[in-house]
């Protein structure tokens, strides 16, 4: 297995390393799937997360000028590795001056991310930044547990109101409540609701668009229910605000999906990368 | 005794008492006929900094200390660092709207008084209790060390700036051209799990790049950041001094007004070799799945091969049993000549003991490093991990048992 890649760009290191911010403000580790033209990370919906799962997918010639790939073998020419994403952050956040960035699989110490910054110096000689990022490679046996998740067989489709705004009314509701619920409709109109003992709250957005999604199946059984009819999911307040603080830069849009009582689907769209967050619905 | 300072320096003294304050909770305060020096020093007394600021730097100074009489009679004392830091807070509205700093013994003789004079007819008056003290004084000698290295702050501060903010311990490498600086892993850190981060620096970068002993030292970040920040806003050159490992290094800013000093003490030397050992790349053939690229033409990793090399040039096992025990000698040295400035060998060690006794047994982060001054030295491996600085009371008792242990450590080897 080897993996070599390079960006010289300037601007290509700020939006990787807003991409990763993102992932790292999501969750501690991930995993990374490495493939000849694409970046994956994903968060597989284990117990442990929560049941929540990510995946974002980045076309590495967006990124990368140079990128070399070699899988674990030649019909499966990809590799899959554990990561925590903030070390990956910590390690590009201070290469933003950069003149290039290398990185590469290694094996120190242990198998490693190694990121090779090559920094603006005083003398004719660069200053180098390595950072060693220990990874866990993970056998193609176990492959089958970070699939792409399908879109689900939503409800309703609707575009989110500025994250910035949702942000600040989630923030609010958390130290009200644990839960929170989302529910929307297909005239544009979506609702968060908190209920406790001694009060309730509720937010309403309005004009907020639905997405066609063309001929999916699903819609069919939207057209003929009442445009009006709110379709709800009850999740985990603080999943959902950890969702709405991650984006640092505002996304062009974020289509927002509910299968009513099951699970919300989220979908970021920012240049080209796409980003996709599932919060089920709590028991 | 009364200073008096102008302007644009009552930043500057803020500032000092700002870095200072990243080292420990007290402020050593002492008017000498040579400058006002304000000094501190941490807990488990591995980092010591001070600034001496002399008559130039102030619009009116007088130390108090009689003409022609001992510098040791004169005021001296210690104070709480949070409330000097109090006085002095707010820096960026210090240098626009103070006009005059004034600080002098109240008339009862029981308050340190500083005084700010502001725009628009404003006084505040800040009266600081404190403590009478004695004299703080590490030993240390710039003109002895074998490597010497002179640049811009900015320089020094771009290279730390890499390194997360928790990082505790950093490990810096010279050899003939280049510096490395690596973050240090202690032993009970899983290698497989922590980042590593390291930087190179040409020689060609610094002011100055004196190399007579090619070696590696692992000494305490944290307490250097507070030196970075002051001396970048100053801009006057950072000189560091430093050879082997054990021997503290030294940090120095020299300007005509204003000398800076900040001690630090370093890992001793089995400890930085086995981290470094293990740290650094295994030879190929150990590999079994995984490609090591050793081909490639990453610079940093070739400056890693040769390190590596030179690592194991001065690593001297078998002479790191009586290094300890010579180090050991110059500090209690240190301490019997040290203590006839202080009036006596009993206040001294008194003086020091009750200063134990107030701190809280926490366990200080540097807790296997050397302790630099007043002879209590925590043996980095004759002591399990688990050390607070409570231990420094039972060393002081259990001295008598310490050639002991030494001789059993160079059995070892």
């Amino acid at each position: 297995m080897r993996f070599r890649a390079k960006m010289i760009d300037i601007g290509c290191f700020n939006h990787f390393t807003r991409v990763v911010n993102t992932i790292s403000k999501l969750t501690k580790t991930c995993t990374l799937r490495l493939t000849t033209d694409k970046l994956y990370f994903i968060l597989s919906d284990k117990v442990a997360n929560g049941g929540v799962s990510m995946w974002c997918e980045l076309s590495q010639g967006n990124f990368f000028d140079e990128f070399q790939l070699e899988g674990v073998s030649t019909e499966h020419n990809e590799i899959y590795m554990d990561l925590a994403a903030e070390n990956l952050f910590r390690a590009l956040k201070t290469a933003h001056n950069a003149k290039s960035l290398k990185i590469k699989l290694t094996n120190k110490h242990c198998p490693c991310i190694t990121l090779a910054v090559e920094l603006p110096s005083l003398s004719r000689v660069s200053r180098v930044v390595t950072h060693d990022i220990p990874v866990g490679v993970i056998p193609k046996k176990l492959w089958n547990d970070f699939k792409e998740p399908s879109v689900p067989d939503f409800d309703v489709s609707i575009y989110l109101p500025p994250l910035k705004t949702m942000k600040n009314v989630v923030e609010r509701m958390k130290n009200l409540s644990n839960f929170l619920v989302l529910e929307a409709n297909l005239n544009g109109e979506m609702n968060l609701k908190i209920e406790t003992d001694l009060v309730s709250v509720t937010t309403h957005f309005k004009d907020l668009g639905n997405p066609s999604w063309g001929d999916n199946g699903s819609q069919d059984s939207t057209q003929d229910r009442d445009p009006e009819t709110m379709m709800d999911v009850k999740v985990d307040i603080r999943k959902l605000l950890q969702f709405l603080a991650c984006q640092q830069v505002n996304p062009s849009k974020v289509i927002c999906n509910i299968v009513n009582k099951r699970i919300v689907h989220f979908i970021l769209l920012h240049e080209d990368v796409s980003l996709q967050y599932f919060i089920p619905a709590h028991a | 005794m009364r200073c008096v300072v102008a302007t644009s320096n009552v930043k500057v003294l803020g500032k000092a008492v700002h870095s200072l304050s990243r080292i420990g909770d007290e402020l050593y305060f002492e008017p000498l006929s040579s400058g006002l020096a304000l000094r501190c020093v941490n807990s488990s007394r591995s980092a010591y900094g001070c600034f001496l600021f002399t008559p130039l730097f102030f619009q009116h100074y007088d130390s108090g200390a009689p003409p022609g009489g001992l510098e040791d009679s004169g005021f001296r004392c210690k104070m709480g660092m949070k409330s000097v830091q109090t006085v002095f807070k707010s820096l960026s509205s210090l240098d626009k709207t103070v006009e005059k700093c004034e600080i002098d013994l109240n008339p009862g003789g029981n308050r340190l008084v500083f005084q700010l004079h502001c725009k628009y007819g404003i006084t505040k008056t800040h009266n600081l209790s404190f403590q009478e003290s004695e004299s703080l004084q590490p030993v240390f000698q710039k003109d002895g060390y074998a490597n010497v290295l002179r640049a811009q702050p900015r320089l020094l501060a771009d290279t730390v700036v890499h390194f997360p903010p928790s990082l505790e311990e950093v490990n810096v490498t010279v050899s003939g051209e280049r510096v490395q600086f690596r973050n240090h892993l202690e032993d009970e850190q899983d290698a497989s799990k922590m980042m590593l981060t390291e930087m190179s620096l040409d020689a060609d970068e610094f002011e100055s790049f004196q190399v007579r002993e090619e070696t590696g030292i692992t000494f305490c970040l944290k307490e250097l950041r507070g030196l970075l920040s002051f001396a970048e806003s100053s801009g006057l050159p950072l000189s560091m001094y430093f050879d082997q490992p054990g021997r503290p290094v030294v940090f120095g800013l020299d300007d005509p007004v204003l000398e800076v000093n900040f001690v630090l003490a370093t890992l001793s030397d089995e400890e930085t070799t086995t981290h470094r050992e293990r740290n650094r790349s295994r030879p190929p053939q150990a590999d079994t799945s995984h490609d090591d690229f050793l081909s490639d033409d990453m610079d940093s990793y070739m400056i890693a091969m040769e390190t590596s090399a030179v690592g194991g040039a001065e690593a001297q096992p078998c002479s790191t049993g009586s290094d300890h025990r010579r180090e050991r000698e110059p500090v209690s040295a240190a301490c019997s000549s040290g203590s006839k400035q202080q009036r006596g060998r009993e206040s001294g060690s008194e003086e020091e003991e009750e200063e134990e006794e107030e701190e809280l047994p926490g366990t200080p982060p540097q807790k296997r490093f050397r302790s630099l001054f007043f002879g209590s030295v925590l043996s980095p491996y004759s002591q399990g991990a688990n050390q607070t600085l409570r231990n420094q009371e039972v060393l002081a008792e259990a001295s008598d048992s310490d050639p002991e242990e030494q001789e059993e450590e160079t059995a070892k080897k």
